[in-house]
């Protein structure tokens, strides 16, 4: 085993099974970090637990011997593990918000967040997995690491891609000072104080602090996007419910007019939670029940904060659907035609994304779309609420961190070039988050805004 | 008429500071060296300001001294005047920056040469570069002598196909009024080598007794002297001030008036000129609401007039120059002795070459210096030491010296340079170096004396020295460590004569020591058996308990650092071939061909998801 390495986790859900978040933890101290944290209900030590058995008990923050949530534990040790390292799963089943505290709060026992596509190589480098899948390994990195880039600049809301682009420049700009001074201690530039940096320091504080909470307390974070499955008897929307969530929630026959009433249910896509309804199929219909019904649908589509529209990709669109359409908000809309798989040799419109849910294409396309829809900022959260991903929200909370120590070299009176480290760190790790590097950008300001040199 | 003139282990092109460092170490090393020099005048010339060191290249100084260069010691006989810079700051930023006696200096650079062992000096302008099967074999001059060799370093400077601008005269020279090397440039060509062009100027010199000093604030040197070699404990000279005045808007005026006749804003020179040196016309362009400069007159040497006008670097015609210069404080009747010009000049593609200088094209042949698109004294001969000492080496068959990122600013500056090219003349700073506050330059000799030694550069008895010093060393921060404080009425009145707070319980003098208000020496009264030692071991042991959490920090940082330096990558690599890896990245690496991942994961569009890639492409090699 590569016994250099050091241990790592990351929230990994790729099962999209309903409210399930799963914490993966692989390395030397995977079982004792989660043993800290892990109160069995039969009294049971992780550590000596049995190997690949389900515990059930509770997580423990032991700091202020708080619960966060309820959870079922694995452990397996190495090499039988997918990693072959040591490896725990914490299944926890309250939510997205409790599965990131608990990595909060194992990251901060001093486990690194895995990087995109480390565990799959991690299994590689451990000689799990065999040669003729070493590209594939390749390509999920890439890929992997290309998404969650691509996740965090282009779809980046607006205004969390403002927000960080304001405390990136908070960052650059005590570093601009700070570096000035250092190197040029003999010109007549802006002098460098300790009440600019620490003012520097508590804007960028705030800032990401800011985020952080919106994030949190976002309703979208809670409870889940609202997301309502909305269009015409038959065309496959309980279908597509019951394969998001993997499980037959809803009723589905050939019979139009299947579903009356409005079902909910909660799944998580990526790490965002979302809860979807079913609705009933829309149509001008004399059946009393089946009448208050489509209301009930429509209602939902505009409460909703997430519409997928379906439609039955073998067929014209017809007038019904077309004035349905012509009701809805768009930027809040995935329009979708199912059943492709029955609409082969009919030319496809661009708008639209085809789908099949009885052979299951574009359905990861749809999950990945849903995600961005609300990561892209096209879902409107309540006020100022800006998605993050777990992965943002962790570089966002060490940046923190970095501001937090540069403050403290600060206050036991170290001078610049000492909690220049720490800013450093602090910039470096935001700009994970945008995926740009800090090099070269202090260097350029300086000499943009002073005039130094002989 | 050519004519066999000789075979030399290793040969020099160029006796400026590169080239000097660089012939000194492989005759040190016992090498057959020949330094040769277009003017035996211009020996360790310095053409442009007369300092050394400074922020970055005080601490670039201390470790070509560390590693047993001349450049110390050298500044160390002929400084006449010294401060040490940043001193309100930490250990870590403080510069040391010397004026010198430019004759005294290259008057004794030249007396070592000379003296050397196994190093013959010699005017001659070499012309051709003769290479046989990728391998350098000799070096044609242009009398006819072709000398054979067994590695060669260029340190040409900026005389390859220099060309001089002052105003609309332009001309080709080579600096401070010598001829220009014409030549090599072909020869480098004809080996395959791209090259680029730089720029970079020097203001006027002007006559002292025309300044009215009266008129400027004096700029005296430090009452202690800090010499820069390791060597030497102390240093008694008589200093001599510089000067500070400041240009004002009626010479902002001219400048603009007489703008188009500035060959930076007319087109004619197109080299790409530094940053961080601007002319004084890009000055008050750029920062049109400054309504003055800095100026700091700086004397030449004790045995002239000639003084250096910092600040005033300009290539504006030499009529508009003397305008300018006349309506700064105390130089309304200056003389000129020289005037200010821009030098234009070719220099290689650093990303030529490997990390111990060596061309990735022709074996045995080295670069330092301004060749490679950097500048300043100090950067050329830390490059001069290493490619000399590489040099060296190569000839013997043995491993070069490779100095990374964390051994010191040398690595930096050669890692910079050679992984990310650089499109000005590249100059040192501190903020270049990510592991500062472990590279200080009171600590180079630690990082990089037993580098030297394993070279064979540095003496036995240097070497006990060193030894005895850390030994030392070490020994006063245990007794520190071990050595309680205890609270009561004796140390609470010391402790409260220097405003800190008395104590509660007894601690260690380690912890003690780490106070803010406290420092070594202030804190002598509370420890009465202190032992005698020297400031340079009483300088580490404070630094080293007083900083211990961010040296510790950035020793992480380090630590995180080597895991990938380690990581060597095969010369044949094909990027091309590695699925997965994105084309932008398959590109850059294939241009740079970098030694290890580390230096990979350093090169612009190369992203840390492309390296595990890579990582995983080379283990399915092994599989
Ligand atoms: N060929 C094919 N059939 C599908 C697909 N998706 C759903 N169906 C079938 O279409 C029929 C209707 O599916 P439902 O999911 O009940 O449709 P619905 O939109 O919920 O209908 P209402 O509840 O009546 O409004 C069922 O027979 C499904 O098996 C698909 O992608 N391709
Ligand atoms: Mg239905």
């Amino acid at each position: 085993m590569n016994s250099n390495q050091d241990t790592i986790a990351a929230i990994s859900t790729g099962t999209g099974s309903a409210g399930i978040g799963i914490i993966r933890i692989s390395g030397p101290d995977a079982v004792g970090t989660a043993a800290s944290l892990f109160v069995s209900a039969t009294g049971k030590d992780l550590r000596t637990a049995e190997a690949s058995k389900m515990y059930y008990g509770r997580i423990r923050n032991p700091q202020d011997d708080s619960v966060i949530d309820e959870v079922l534990i694995v452990k397996m040790n190495g090499p039988h593990s997918y990693t072959a390292e040591d490896v725990v799963e914490i299944n926890c089943h309250g939510g997205i918000v409790p599965t990131r505290r608990i990595l909060e709060l194992v990251l901060a026992q001093g486990v690194r967040h895995a990087d995109p596509g480390e565990f799959t190589k991690r299994a590689f480098l451990n000689g799990r997995i065999d040669l003729t899948q070493a590209e594939s390994v390749m390509d999920v990195i890439t890929a992997k690491s290309e998404k969650a880039l691509e996740i965090s600049v282009g779809q980046l809301s607006g205004s969390l891609r403002d927000k960080i682009r304001e405390i990136d420049s908070q960052i650059i700009d005590m570093l601009v000072l700070i570096e000035s001074n250092l190197d040029y201690p003999e010109y007549e530039i802006e002098q460098l104080t300790n009440e600019k940096i620490t003012s520097g320091i508590e804007n960028a504080r705030t800032l990401a602090q800011k985020i952080l909470e919106y994030g949190r307390n976002s309703y979208l974070m809670r409870e889940g996007v609202r997301t309502a499955i909305i269009g015409k008897p038959n065309v496959g929307k309980s279908s597509l419910l019951n394969l998001l969530l993997g499980e037959e929630r809803a009723i589905v026959t050939d019979i139009p007019g299947t579903t009356r009433d409005v079902i909910h249910e909660a799944i998580l896509i990526g790490d965002i939670p979302f809860v979807i309804t079913d609705t009933a199929g829309i149509r001008e219909t004399e059946d009393q029940v089946e009448k208050i019904g489509v209301e009930r649908s429509l209602s939902a589509a505009e409460s909703a904060d997430l519409i997928l529209f379906l439609r039955d990709a073998s067929k014209d669109l017809d007038d019904d659907e077309a004035a349905v359409i012509g009701t809805l908000d768009r930027n809040k809309t995935i329009f979708i035609a199912n059943k492709s798989d029955k609409a082969e040799d009919v030319s496809r419109e661009t708008n639209w994304n085809y789908i099949s849910v009885k052979t299951g294409e574009g359905i990861e396309d749809l999950k990945e779309r849903m995600s961005r829809a609300v990561t892209g900022g096209s879902v409107e959260g309540s006020g100022n609420a800006v998605m993050l991903n777990e992965r943002q929200e962790n570089l966002l909370r060490q940046t923190i961190q970095r501001l937090d120590d540069a403050r403290r070299a600060i206050d036991d009176g170290l001078s610049a070039e000492f909690y220049s480290v720490d800013l450093t760190e602090a910039g470096e790790t935001l700009r994970q988050i945008t995926g740009e590097s800090l090099g070269e950008d202090v260097l350029d300001t300086i000499f943009e805004r002073f005039c130094i040199g002989k | 008429m050519e004519y066999q003139a000789g075979d030399f282990d290793v040969i020099v092109i160029g006796a400026g500071h590169a080239g000097c460092e660089a012939a000194l170490a492989a005759a040190r090393k016992g090498l057959e060296t020949l330094l040769l020099t277009i003017n035996l005048d211009s020996v360790a010339m310095m053409p442009c300001n007369p300092a050394i060191g400074g922020t970055g290249k005080g601490q670039l100084v201390r470790e070509i001294d560390a590693l047993g260069g001349e450049m110390g010691r050298n500044i160390d006989a002929t400084m006449i005047q010294v401060k040490m810079l940043n001193t309100g700051k930490g250990p870590a930023v403080h510069s040391l920056r010397a004026q010198a006696d430019k004759k005294a200096y290259q008057q004794r650079m030249k007396e070592v040469i000379e003296h050397q062992e196994h190093l013959i000096l010699r005017q001659q302008e070499a012309v051709e570069l003769t290479a046989e099967n990728g391998r350098i074999t000799g070096v044609k001059v242009r009398t006819g002598a072709v000398y054979g060799c067994g590695a060669c370093v260029i340190a040409t400077g900026t005389y390859l196909k220099g060309k001089i601008f002052i105003g609309d005269v332009s001309y080709d020279g080579g600096p401070n009024g010598l001829f220009p090397a014409e030549e090599l440039s072909g020869s480098l060509k004809d080996l395959g080598f791209p090259l680029q062009r730089f720029k970079t100027g020097t203001p006027a010199r002007v006559d002292k007794k025309s300044l009215d000093f009266t008129k400027m604030i004096v700029q005296p040197g430090d009452e202690k002297i800090v010499p820069f070699s390791f060597e030497n404990d102390r240093i008694d000279i008589e200093q001599v001030p510089c000067w500070l005045t400041y240009t004002n808007p009626e010479a902002h005026q001219i400048i603009m008036d007489n703008l188009d006749r500035s060959p930076l804003y007319t087109g004619d020179v197109t080299g790409i000129g530094p940053r961080y040196c601007p002319s004084i016309e890009t000055k008050v362009m750029r920062f049109a609401d400054k309504n003055r400069h800095q100026i700091f007159i700086e004397p030449e040497g004790l045995n002239t007039n000639e003084m250096y006008v910092q600040g005033m670097s300009s290539c504006l015609p030499e009529d508009v120059q003397i305008a300018v210069y006349r309506c700064v404080p105390g130089m309304e009747d200056v003389e000129f002795m020289r005037s200010a010009y821009a030098i234009e000049y070719d220099c290689i593609y650093p990303t030529d070459l490997t990390a111990s200088l060596e061309s990735k094209r022709i074996a045995g042949l080295f670069f330092a210096g301004q060749i490679n698109g950097t500048s300043g004294y100090e950067e050329a001969g830390a490059q001069g030491i290493v490619a000399g000492i590489n040099a060296a080496d190569y000839v013997l068959g043995q491993e070069p010296l490779i100095l990374s990122r964390a051994d010191g600013y040398t690595g930096v500056l050669i890692d910079d340079i050679i992984t990310k090219g650089t499109l000005e003349p590249y100059r040192m700073m501190t903020s270049r170096a990510e592991y500062r506050l472990l590279l200080r330059q009171d600590n180079a000799d630690q990082r990089l004396t037993p580098l030297g030694r394993e070279q064979g550069l540095i003496s036995d008895e240097r070497w006990e020295h060193f030894l005895a010093k850390q030994k030392q060393i070490d020994e006063e921060i245990y007794r520190l460590k071990h050595l309680i404080v205890k609270p009561g009425e004796a140390s609470a009145k010391i402790l409260e004569s220097l405003s800190a707070s008395p104590l509660q319980n007894g601690i260690s003098f380690e912890e003690l020591l780490r106070r803010p208000e406290i420092t070594y020496e202030n804190s002598r009264g509370l420890d009465p058996e202190r032992p005698e030692l020297s400031e340079w071991v009483t300088q580490q042991v404070e630094v080293r308990i007083k900083y211990d959490g961010y040296i510790k920090k950035q020793l992480q940082q380090v630590e995180r650092f080597k895991k990938l330096e380690r990581k060597r990558l095969p010369e044949q690599i094909d990027y091309s071939d590695i699925k997965g890896l994105r084309i932008e990245a398959a590109e850059k690496l294939t241009e740079i061909r970098p030694a290890t991942m580390g230096q990979a994961s350093r090169i612009s569009g190369v992203s840390p998801a492309d390296i595990s890639v890579i990582q995983i492409y080379l283990e399915s090699l092994k599989k």
